[in-house]
């Protein structure tokens, strides 16, 4: 996996992701689901892209259940974009990149 | 000779398209494959294939997707990302209009697979809130919860099934008395304390505030109507074909299943078909490869009568 993705859990999500100076974007996945691991790359080249500008992070909800619930993620994959501790997108479902690379620019 | 992009371009990178793909670039065709998202199609959702031939252990949808996708590019099959949305092939150049750009071919498989049916019971408003078409991408939010599935083919089985390890229990709602799955998979369920199957019946709404919270089922036999408390509901009553793009070009069935011969070609002479989007009596990844095979060969056959 790249390093330009963040693992998070529950315990770190509001340092790292709410009170983050950069925007986020957090991926929400786990290991059985299909469409996690087919959009998995796709994060990846835009973290690869867009490093330094905003913070990728990946949350295995599997591991991590109190985070989802909090903000109402009820499917997977489920991206959020996050900016100055605000919810400014939700995505849900495979995405494609064009689409992906689209909104995750709104952030910049 | 009108001057084109590629020999040949396969739209669709599930198992019919990337088995297509290989038998394409071990031909040293020049080809590319389309694909609108990511590779894997229907495959890529499903936790467990039990019955693709050389896996005697099973395996998961992504891992064969991988396999295929890394066997395809070991012969040096080119995907790119695209989505199609119509056709001009009239004459021996065929193109291909994208969103952003086109592209001329001679020839085309179209392997672009099916999607699941809708129930058009208003559900879509429960969309990413307990309204799910996919088990493996949604089951673990109903941990311990009570869920209801739809259908009785293989997929609404196999699925519900997978359900089981998350939720407390799955009402699995079926129009008929009798599962059309595979034997072996009715087995599994009946023999599963967690379905309780409800038989004769449909659903004919969902309801809750937040999100599904239940949803309405009738019987078609006695006409009774019954709300089942549930956090979920998971649809799988059948699929239609990824073919919109295809427009009038193409001769289909009334469901819009591409039609042809056991060559695989269309009414379009160097326009072929392959898996899940044609007219076919089983739709599986074993008859999907099997196509994609015969046509890749027609394909390649037409090109050479074309450029020699």
């Amino acid at each position: 996996m790249a390093k330009d993705i963040m693992d998070i859990e529950d315990g770190t999500f509001e340092d790292e992701v709410m009170k983050s100076d950069l925007p986020v974007v957090v991926d929400f996945w786990a290991p059985w689901c299909g469409p996690c691991r087919a959009i998995g790359p796709i994060v990846e080249e835009l973290a690869g892209i867009y490093n330094g500008q905003i913070k990728f992070t990946k949350c295995n909800v599997d591991e991590n259940p109190i985070t989802p619930g909090k903000f109402a993620v009820r499917a997977i994959p489920t991206l959020l974009l996050v900016k100055n501790g605000e919810v400014v997108e939700t995505i849900t479902g495979l995405t494609g990149k064009a689409k992906l690379e689209d909104m995750i620019k709104t952030l910049l | 000779m009108e001057t084109v992009d590629y020999d040949l371009v396969i739209i669709g990178g599930g198992p019919a398209g990337l088995t297509a793909g290989m038998y394409a670039a071990r031909a040293r065709l020049n080809v590319v494959l389309v694909e609108k998202i990511s590779p894997g199609g229907q495959v890529l959702i499903t936790d467990l294939i039990e019955n693709y031939p050389g896996f005697p252990e099973g395996l998961s949808g992504p891992d064969l997707t991988d396999k295929m996708v890394a066997q395809a590019k070991q012969f040096g099959l080119p995907i790119e990302n695209g989505e199609v949305t119509g056709l001009d092939i009239d004459g021996p150049v065929k193109k291909i209009i994208l969103a952003d750009r086109e592209i001329k071919t001679r020839a085309i498989i179209i392997a672009s697979g099916a999607s699941p049916r809708t129930l058009h019971v208003g559900e879509e408003k429960f969309s990413g809130k307990g309204l799910s078409y996919c088990a493996t991408c949604d089951g673990p939010f109903f941990r311990d919860k009570d869920v209801v599935a739809v259908g009785g083919g293989d997929t609404a089985v196999q699925e519900s099934i997978f359900l089981t390890k998350f939720a407390r229990k799955v009402y699995l709602v079926h129009r008929r008395d009798q599962l059309r799955a595979t034997k072996i998979l009715q087995e599994r369920a009946l023999a599963n304390d967690k379905i309780e199957f409800v038989w004769d019946s449909v659903v004919t709404g969902l309801d809750g505030f937040f999100g599904v919270e239940s949803v309405k089922v009738k019987n078609l036999k006695t006409g009774e109507e019954r709300m089942i408390k549930a956090d979920g509901c998971f649809i799988w009553i059948g699929i239609l074909p990824n073919a919109d793009f295809v427009g009038d070009t193409l001769k289909r069935d009334e469901w819009g299943f591409i039609l042809a011969n056991h060559n695989m070609e269309t009414s379009v002479p160097g326009v072929f078909v392959a898996g899940d989007v044609r007219v076919t009596p089983l739709r599986q990844i074993a008859t999907a490869v099997g196509d994609a095979a015969i046509a890749a060969f027609s394909a390649e056959h037409y090109i050479e009568n074309m450029t020699s």
